[in-house]
Order: structure tokens, then C-alpha cells, then sequence
């Protein structure tokens, strides 16, 4: 074997070799197409109420803490209207079309939301603080393949359901987060309308903006009065609408706490309902993985979105003898990821949603070092207005501490070593939580083996948080009942009768 | 000899697919044009080249744009042996590199013996890199050893000259024999890892180049030593030679941001860049009338 | 100047409009029969309404050539993909409806039975565009084997199909074999009608100008005497097509020369009588439609292929 010789004298080497300190240029993001109200009243029976100044209350854009619009919080009255509007839509015009006819406005909102895209990514990053690179590549689009794989369903519901005739529920109380505000409008509203049903929504307080847009492109293609209502409003319009005496099925998606006092206050009514709530999911990470795919596969599970994703892998399990190496890789890669103004084209870490969240982050973090963690955070520069935290990890935790049985919801991952895969599927397993968990190995044996052990809803592997309409979504455990995406997601919008004969 | 590191293409598709989302403007991206110039090794390997079309390449790359005062030289050209002393006797007293492509390239099919005075005669007639190229049929079938041993013996005939090892990913058929080779090639002496001769398509691409600059990372942290990375072939657009640019910067840091430590081989970029950096300067999009075309 | 006045009618109808050369449609491109030999299609009257090819064997070649090279092209993409593309071909339609319609006239539909029949294509088409990504779903099934391995079975792509429409000026009709082959990620070559070429002739502009890529769909005008056999014997073809009511003859030569390569070779119900339309047009639709929103026909235009793998440590 030679010894690598110095080259000392050629050419290139006697040239001066300037390290070019490199950085990207801000890249903003052109808002000028993007346009919104300053007020907003709610969308009842195919039309905006009248706003009143007095009933409102302000949304805030995060990357700044400036308010951007304000809009109504719904009063009791106010959920009746919508529920009655709901009702008379269902047991009129909508609840006699066809399947064939719901189909083709299922579509027309796909097609119309594809065009208006880029609208829609710019407004949903400015209301909720996520960077325009994933509103604009991953919300919208996935939003608008929701509507799509739903429409094609609306007039094929026979066979989703061998042996059974399926009817729709009625009318749909429907209860979404702030992390992903469009697509989690579409994960609700695409299979209740494909299914027959009507629907009332409620999106996240922090949050409304996509939602009330999104009622203007409603209006647009027509869609009939009632059949879809929005109310804004927090959490007492949420229990409203929730205890209202005529409606016929709830489907909620927020934290497990909210999820647990909705089972409660409806445990004497006889309501189907769906929950989709928190997790603490497990990245678990094998000696045998493509490591450097792997980091980035970390860097996605709870970084990507600021890690306000219920399904994130907040906690990795690595196995020892590459503990360091992968530790090693991830401060490095992280080094490069850019937290700043959402708006800017090469953000990777947006705004942290709001400020209470951004307290409770600080919290958990605290708490961890107190408990014994250390932490790490990422160097680059935070912007000094709005609500931001930078990607964060804390090693030196165990399964009993605090940072790593409870949900943080912020870009927090936790980080503790396994030996065999026994101990990793036990640690995985070993939390009230079970919707989502990620495998990294490079042996496809192992995948399935580990896969079928794990107690999730989802089991990603050499991949994380990838989502698809066709792909069932949900949890075991505390992370939920019902899934939604795919056929299973259908279950929750229909009863079903028997079929005569066989 | 060497090890089997697994990796997933998926992953890597993912990680490239980010890596194009950035979007680079402004003060940035006339840093990265000008990099992607001083970066370039202007190249030239037809079977046609006329002393007069070497004559023509050299002079584009000691004059690529009159207009444009303060236009920095390109890296190197790069010519076959027998247009080496040509290019040395025109750009002698420039600080532009003459690069040498050797070892029966493109293909590589001929005895070692050959092989190495195909490179003393490139390094006699005064070269000052040479990029030869492995012997892809050895290694697809599992001959590291000779395929190391062969690198080696090269790299000893360079003598001063720096060897850039040419993998031909594009005959190598997967991401791990892409790693594999890179690994293998900087064991046996490599300065600079390249992708491709441009012969054959497909040349350089984004995963490729990820996984053989994955590579060079590991072997800096393992040995100290930095290895340099040239992709060739298939470059055409200042978009494309940017992305590869953040590639190297979030993969390696900025010191591989450097003509010694990165090369692009291509030859119709140079008018791209100069067309895009002339455009930042005026606002106007331009057309290649204005460029030499040589 | 004052030539003009005298022109008659018709003269001026003539220099006014510019009548369509109806040619084949191959990979994308609109190329004449390699035989340059031309038939006139009539109106029911029997009145001349076009020159159309009479293709021979050559230009069957070309497209089935085109067909494999394409293929690939149609299976890549995701199944999401596929829905939009087909999903867009309805978009297009709808806007063109003026023109079937017309041209459906002219073959001697009424004008209620154009509208209502170029209506249901539209629905047919959409109807197909939303099952790309459910097939699989429904059809297809993870299979609980004895043994520690975790099997999968999915329904792919034959490959190139051969489709033979009946011979009606039923849009619909053709519609009924070609979607489903599209849904299944066939690439397919179709044989018109011979009497009735123009509405799948002119459908072709319609491939054209939606996302579906070149040489997916082709589109051969002739005789069946001459095209049958040699679809029927070429050997890079996997499958045939066609509706019930295609000549027995026709019938039984293709199911004899698919034993050249095995090819499978199917035929169901896709035919809609053009008096039945005129006479009935609700009530006739009514039922094709109710035929041919059959997803079993995307089965048999499909292969089954199960997957074993080991699940163990």
C-alpha cells in the first residue's frame, strides 16, 4: 500500500485556496398573490355571517406575533345554526344525490385546490408558522390527494364493504388541530362528504385561515348550502358543538387530554366517534441501518414540521454500537438545518405555533435537565421576534423520565441506547401511546419481525412520517380509535346494514 | 478489504430532493457562480481534437468573457496525452492546471503496463493532474484487491501529479458499489474521487455524487485527510452545478468549497454560468450570441 | 373584389372551411397509414363524410412497438398520477363536447342522444379515474400463509393489449374496453370501428392534449379482415380485447392465434345500439352505463403476482 504522497507541487496547490464562507441569501417567498380578510365571520349555510367586533377574537402570524386577522368566536347559538344547516343540507338536496354527483365536487375542490395551491401554502405558513418549502410540497398537495383518492370512493362504496350496505351517519361534528390545518380539514371532510354525510368543523383556534379560504372555494364551485359549516372558536365552541343533541358522529384530532374529557362528557349518548390524539413515537435504530439515511430519516421524524406532528419520533432508541457515530452524524447534519422566518424558501424549522406552546417546550426542556439530561441544541441564529426553538437533543434520559413519557411537541428528541432487538421493541412498546414507530435496519427479515411486535398504529420502515391517502393513519392505545386515509377511513363515516340474501 | 456499508436508495432520493428545494439568490448565488467558474476543469476528449480545437479550449479558458472585468480563471483544462504539451505551451505562464485523462481511457481495457506509460508519458509531456479510470470489469466481479493494487501502481507513476480516479458510476449499477469503489479508490492513494468519463450515460448524478461525498466524509474523520470530489458529465446548467454546490456544503462544510477540493468536468456550463452571472448583474436574461462558442 | 359575390353557397362553404384528414394516432403523433390507401366513411344516408386509412399490418406494427416502449412510461408513475391523467381526459372531453356531438350527428345520432351519450363518457371516464389507486386496495390481499413468511398478493400491468371496438359510433362503446386497460396500466392499440371510425379518431385528439403520454394509446383505422390476424398473431402483444358482439369468425381466430404466445384474450359486453340511443337515450344509457362501471373488467386485464419474504429476527 503507498502512503498518500502531499502533493506539494502542483498547480492547485501553489494557487491560494480561499475557504469560501457560504450562506444562503434570504429567498422570501412572494406573498402578494396571497390574499385574506382582516375579519372573518362564520361560514353557516353556504354563507359568511355578519362579524361582530365583539364576538371576535385575533390569530396571530407566529413568526412575528403580529395579529393577521381576527375571527368569530362561535356561541352556542351559533353551533345550532350550523347543526341545523347541517341537518337540513343532509335530509334535503345533498343527502339525495348520488354517489356519482358527490364524486364529481369531491373532485372539483381536488382540482381547484391544486390551482390555488400556492396560495394556500403561503397563507397556511403564515398563519400557523411552518416553512413555505413544506405548506407548499407537503400540506397542499397532500390536501388536494385527499380530496382526489375520496372522490373516487363516493360512487364506489359498495365495495368497500363486502356483504354490507353502506348509509351515511348524518351530520359530522368535526374537531381539528393546528399543526396541519388544510390537510387535516381534508383527512376530516373528504370521507364524510364522499360517504353522504354533512359536516360542521371546528379548526384550531390558532388556526383558521386555510379553513375560511378554503369555505370561499366551496362557495366557488357551488357546493350546496349546508353541506359543509365552519365555526372558529376554541375550546368552549368546540364543547358546544361537541355536546349538541343532533348530531351524529364526532371525529376529533388534538391531544390526549382534550380526547379523554370528549369520551367523558359523551359517555351517555350512544355517538360513534373517532380520536386521533397524542404519541410518543419510537425511532429505533439498528447497527445494521444505512446510518447516513437514517439521520436524515431522524431529521424528518421530529424536526420536520418543528415536531408538532402527534405521530413524530420523538424518541430515538439507537442500538449501542453505533450510538456515537449516529449522535455524531445527527449534530452535524443539524448544524445545517435553518430555523427562521417561514416565509423564507430555505427554512427548514418554521415557528413554533404559538407562545403558550413555545412555554411549554421550554418547560419540558427544563425539566429533562433537571432530571439529569443533557442537553444539545443547534447553533444557528433564532430570529429575535416571534416564537421559535431550535432542534434540541437530550441524552443521559431514561424510560422513566419525564421528557421521555411525555409528549412534547416540539423539535425535542430524546435519545437512549438498546443492546438486542427484544429490548428495543420492549422500550418501543413501553408507553401509553401507540400511534406511530419507525424501524431502521437494512434487513428486511427484521423489519417484519419487529413490525408485527410493535403496539402502533403505523410502523414506517427506513422511512418516517410519510403520509398517503390510500395509507390507514391512526393508533392503538392512547393514541386513539379509528384511521383515517384508505378504506379503514371510510368505517368512520358509514353504518352498515345487511344486504339481503347471502 | 473493504467494507459493505448498506444504503437506501430511497433515502437518498429523499435527501437529494431536499437539497434541489433551495432555493439560492442574490449576493449568494453570484458567490456560487463565481465559485462554479473558478471551480471548472474546461474539458475536451473527442477523437477529433485538432491541435486547433485544444488551441481554442485553453484560449476560452484563460479569456471566458471579455466583457466582464475581474472574471476568474477556470481550474484547469482537461485533454488527452497527446494535446498535453499543446496545452502546457499555451497556458504556461496562466495559473490554470492541465489535467490529463490516462489509462486507456475511456474504457480502461488494457494491460497495467500500458496503462502506466500512458500516464508517465501524460506526466513527461507535462500534465499536472491525471484522471484515470478503474477497471470496472474487475471490480463488478469482486477483484478489489487488483483494482487497489492498479490504483496504486498509478498513483506512483503520477509522481507529483495529483490522481483523480474515475469510477464510472454510471457502469457500477448501485449505490453501495458506488461506495464501495470511492472507499477502495481513496485506501489506494486517490486525491480526488470523480464520477465519470462523460462517455457513457448516465454521468454524474445528485444520489451518486451524495454517496461518494458521504464517503469522503467518513474517510476525513477516519484518517484526517481530505479527499477532493469531481463529478463530470451530464452538468449543463449553473441550476444544476449550484445544487451540487449546497450538496457539498451541507454534506462536507464549507472548506470542500474550494477548486482544490471540488471540480466540475464539463465544458458547455462555463457559457451557462457566464450567462446567469451576467444576468444577476443586468437583470436581463441573455443569449448565447453574446458568448464565444467554442 | 367583385369576384366574390358570385361564388355559390356551397363554393363559399368550401373556401370557408377546412375539413379533417383523419389519420392514425401513434406515439403521440398523428401519422398516415403506411399504406397511403383510403376508404370513405358514409353517413347513414350514404353520403361521403371523410377519408380514413386503410392500415395494414405495418402500421399494427408500429404501434405495438410503440406501445412496449411506452409502457414503462404508464407503469412508473403512481397509481395517483394515473387517476389525475384520466381524470384530465374527462376535463378535456367536456370542453370539446360541441365537437362529438356534432360529429355524432353527422353518423346519425339525434342530438338528445349525442348529448346525453358524450354526458355519460364523461362519467365513465371519471368514474375509472378514481379507481387507479383503489384496485389494489380492494382486490388485492395480504395472504395469512402457514408458515413464518409475510405474503402479498397484487394485481400489475399485462402489458400490451390489443382492443377491438365494436362496431357502433358509440363513443361509448370504445370507452367501455379502453378504460378499464388504462385503470389496469395497459398500453394499448386499438382497432377502430370500421364503419364508424371518426368518434374514436377524433377521441385521439383528446389523448393528445390531456397528460397521457405518447404511444399509451393508439388509435389504427382500417378493415378487420386485414388487422384482426395480425394483431392476433403478433407475439409482443399480451392480450386481446373486444366487445361480445364482434363477429364469430373474428372471434374464434383470435382466441386460435393467442396460442401463439399464450396471449389472454377477453370479451365482454361494450356495445350500444345506435336505434336503441335515438329511441331511448335515457334508458339505454341508464343500462351501459350500469355495465360498464364494472371494475372486475380492470381484473381481467391485469396479472396477480404474490410476494413472499421472511419475517425473523
Amino acid at each position: 500500500m503507498s502512503e498518500k504522497k502531499i502533493s506539494d507541487q502542483s498547480k492547485s496547490e501553489s494557487r491560494k485556496s480561499i475557504s469560501l464562507d457560504w450562506s444562503y441569501a434570504e429567498a422570501p417567498e412572494n406573498t402578494s398573490h396571497a390574499t385574506f380578510n382582516k375579519s372573518y365571520g362564520l361560514f353557516i349555510n353556504g354563507s359568511f355571517t355578519n362579524y361582530h367586533e365583539s364576538q371576535s377574537f385575533e390569530s396571530m402570524n407566529p413568526a412575528n406575533g403580529e395579529t393577521l386577522y381576527r375571527c368569530t368566536e362561535a356561541s352556542e347559538s351559533d353551533v345550532d345554526s350550523a347543526v341545523k344547516a347541517a341537518r337540513a343540507a343532509f335530509e334535503g338536496e345533498w343527502g339525495n344525490y348520488s354517489g356519482t354527483q358527490r364524486s364529481h365536487y369531491l373532485y372539483r375542490i381536488a382540482r381547484v385546490l391544486q390551482e390555488r395551491a400556492r396560495e394556500f401554502a403561503v397563507l397556511e405558513s403564515m398563519d400557523g408558522g411552518k416553512p413555505i418549502r413544506e405548506s407548499r410540497d407537503v400540506d397542499i398537495p397532500l390536501a388536494a390527494a385527499y380530496f382526489f383518492y375520496y372522490a373516487g370512493w363516493a360512487d364506489k362504496l359498495a365495495y368497500a364493504f363486502p356483504g354490507k350496505r353502506p348509509k351515511p351517519l348524518g351530520v359530522c361534528a368535526q374537531i381539528i388541530p393546528w399543526n396541519f390545518p388544510l390537510l387535516m380539514l381534508a383527512w376530516k371532510i373528504a370521507p364524510a362528504l364522499a360517504c353522504g354525510n354533512t359536516v360542521v368543523l371546528k379548526p384550531a383556534e390558532t388556526t383558521s385561515l386555510t379553513a375560511l379560504k378554503f369555505c370561499e372555494l366551496l362557495q366557488d364551485i357551488g357546493l350546496p348550502n349546508g353541506v359543509v359549516n365552519i365555526i372558529t372558536g376554541a375550546g368552549t365552541t368546540g364543547e358546544y358543538l361537541v355536546q349538541h343533541p343532533d348530531i351524529d358522529k364526532i371525529a376529533f384530532t388534538g391531544s390526549t387530554g382534550v380526547g379523554k374529557s370528549i369520551q367523558r362528557s359523551i359517555a351517555k349518548r350512544q355517538i360513534s366517534v373517532t380520536f386521533e390524539l397524542g404519541g410518543k413515537g419510537a425511532f429505533i435504530l439498528f447497527d445494521d441501518a444505512a446510518l447516513n439515511e437514517a439521520v436524515e430519516g431522524i431529521v424528518n421524524a421530529i424536526f420536520f414540521n418543528q415536531g408538532h406532528v402527534c405521530c413524530a419520533g420523538s424518541r430515538l432508541l439507537v442500538q449501542e454500537g453505533v450510538a456515537d457515530t449516529v449522535i455524531d452524524l445527527l449534530k452535524k447534519r443539524m448544524e445545517h438545518l435553518i430555523v427562521g422566518d417561514p416565509l423564507d424558501k430555505n427554512t427548514d424549522i418554521g415557528a413554533v405555533n404559538s407562545k403558550t406552546q413555545l412555554d411549554t417546550i421550554q418547560r419540558y426542556v427544563d425539566t429533562g435537565i433537571k432530571e439529569g439530561a443533557s442537553c444539545y441544541e443547534c447553533s444557528g441564529p433564532l430570529p429575535n421576534k416571534g416564537f421559535y426553538f431550535p432542534p434540541t437533543l437530550l441524552t443521559g434520559v431514561s424510560q422513566s423520565s419525564t421528557v421521555v413519557q411525555e409528549e412534547i411537541f416540539g423539535p425535542v428528541l430524546t435519545i437512549q441506547t438498546f443492546r438486542t432487538t427484544e429490548e428495543a421493541i420492549e422500550k418501543a412498546n413501553n408507553t401509553p401511546y401507540g400511534l406511530a414507530n419507525g424501524i431502521w435496519t437494512d434487513k428486511g427479515s427484521k423489519i417484519f419481525h419487529v413490525g408485527a411486535k410493535l403496539k402502533s398504529g403505523v410502523v414506517w420502515s427506513n422511512t418516517y412520517n410519510k403520509f398517503d391517502p390510500t395509507s390507514p393513519f391512526g393508533g392503538y392505545k392512547e393514541s386513539g380509535k379509528g384511521r383515517e386515509g384508505g378504506i379503514s377511513g371510510l368505517h368512520a363515516y358509514v353504518k352498515l346494514e345487511n344486504s339481503g340474501g347471502m | 478489504m473493504i467494507d459493505r456499508i448498506p444504503i437506501d436508495a430511497v433515502g437518498i432520493q429523499e435527501r437529494v430532493a431536499r437539497i434541489r428545494t433551495r432555493s439560492i439568490k442574490k449576493d449568494s448565488k453570484l458567490q456560487a457562480l463565481e465559485l462554479a467558474l473558478r471551480m471548472m476543469d474546461l474539458t475536451t476528449l473527442e477523437g477529433s481534437d485538432s491541435e486547433g480545437k485544444v488551441r481554442q479550449l485553453c484560449n476560452k479558458a484563460m479569456h471566458p468573457y471579455t466583457e466582464l472585468p475581474d472574471i476568474p480563471s477556470v481550474a484547469a483544462v482537461c485533454v488527452y496525452p497527446n494535446r498535453v504539451a499543446l496545452a502546457k505551451s499555451i497556458l504556461k505562464d496562466s495559473s490554470i492546471s492541465i489535467a490529463s485523462v490516462a489509462t486507456a481511457f475511456p474504457s480502461g481495457m488494457s494491460s497495467l503496463q500500458i496503462k502506466l506509460d500512458d500516464v508517465r508519458y501524460a506526466v513527461s509531456e507535462g500534465a499536472d493532474e491525471i484522471d484515470m479510470v478503474i477497471s470496472r470489469g474487475s471490480f463488478l466481479s469482486g477483484q478489489y484487491a487488483k483494482v487497489y493494487d492498479e490504483i496504486a501502481q498509478i498513483k506512483e507513476a503520477c509522481e507529483s501529479a495529483h490522481l483523480k480516479v474515475i469510477l464510472e458510476t454510471g457502469e457500477l449499477g448501485s449505490l453501495e458499489n458506488v461506495r464501495m469503489a470511492s472507499d477502495l479508490a481513496m485506501k489506494a492513494g486517490a486525491d480526488f474521487i470523480k464520477t465519470s468519463t462523460g462517455k457513457i450515460a448516465p454521468a454524474a448524478t445528485m444520489p451518486v455524487v451524495l454517496v461518494m461525498l458521504h464517503a469522503i466524509r467518513d474517510y476525513y474523520y477516519s484518517t484526517g485527510v481530505k479527499i477532493g470530489m469531481k463529478p463530470a458529465g451530464g452538468i449543463r446548467s449553473s441550476k444544476q452545478a449550484i445544487q451540487y454546490l449546497v450538496m457539498v456544503k451541507e454534506t462536507l462544510g464549507n472548506d470542500w468549497l474550494d477548486p482544490s477540493l471540488f471540480r466540475f468536468g464539463a465544458s458547455s456550463l462555463a457559457n451557462d454560468v457566464l450567462m446567469q452571472w451576467v444576468k444577476e448583474k443586468t437583470g436581463r436574461y441573455q443569449s448565447l450570441n453574446y458568448f464565444s462558442n467554442d | 373584389m367583385a369576384k366574390q359575390t358570385n361564388l355559390t353557397a356551397s363554393q363559399a362553404n368550401t373556401m370557408n372551411s377546412i375539413p379533417k384528414t383523419y389519420k392514425n394516432y401513434i406515439n403521440g403523433e398523428f401519422p398516415r397509414t403506411e399504406s397511403e390507401r383510403y376508404y370513405s366513411v358514409k353517413d347513414p344516408s350514404d353520403k361521403h363524410i371523410a377519408n380514413v386509412g386503410l392500415s395494414t399490418r405495418k402500421d399494427i406494427r408500429n404501434a405495438v412497438q410503440v406501445a412496449r416502449k411506452a409502457h414503462g412510461a404508464w407503469t412508473g408513475k403512481t397509481a395517483y398520477n394515473r387517476g389525475q391523467i384520466i381524470y384530465r381526459m374527462a376535463e378535456i372531453l367536456s370542453g370539446r363536447r360541441e365537437q362529438f356531438i356534432h360529429e355524432m350527428v353527422l353518423l346519425g345520432y339525434t342530438k338528445q342522444a349525442a348529448e346525453q351519450e358524450v354526458n355519460a363518457c364523461v362519467e365513465l371516464i371519471v368514474y375509472f379515474a378514481g379507481w387507479t389507486d383503489k384496485i389494489t386496495q380492494v382486490f388485492g390481499s395480504i395472504n395469512p400463509v402457514a408458515s413464518n413468511h409475510f405474503n402479498f398478493s397484487r394485481q400489475e400491468s399485462i402489458g400490451v393489449v390489443g382492443i377491438i371496438c365494436p362496431e357502433t359510433p358509440s363513443l361509448l362503446g370504445m370507452l367501455g374496453l379502453l378504460l378499464p386497460n388504462m385503470v389496469a396500466g395497459n398500453s394499448q392499440v386499438l382497432i377502430a370501428s370500421h364503419q364508424y371510425p371518426l368518434p374514436s379518431c377524433t377521441f385521439a385528439e383528446i389523448l393528445a392534449t390531456s397528460d397521457v403520454p405518447a404511444g399509451i394509446v393508439n388509435i389504427i383505422t382500417g378493415n378487420k379482415t386485414d388487422l384482426i390476424p395480425s394483431i392476433s398473431q403478433h407475439m409482443d402483444v399480451d392480450l386481446l380485447v373486444g366487445d361480445e358482439s364482434l363477429d364469430t369468425n373474428f372471434r374464434n381466430l383470435c382466441e386460435l392465434e393467442s396460442a401463439s404466445n399464450m396471449k389472454r384474450v377477453y370479451f365482454w359486453k361494450s356495445f350500444v345500439s345506435i336505434d336503441e340511443l335515438n329511441s331511448t337515450p335515457e334508458e339505454t344509457i341508464a343500462t351501459c352505463l350500469h355495465s360498464l362501471k364494472d371494475p372486475y373488467h380492470i381484473l381481467h386485464v391485469q396479472e396477480v403476482k404474490t410476494t413472499w419474504h421472511p419475517v425473523f429476527e
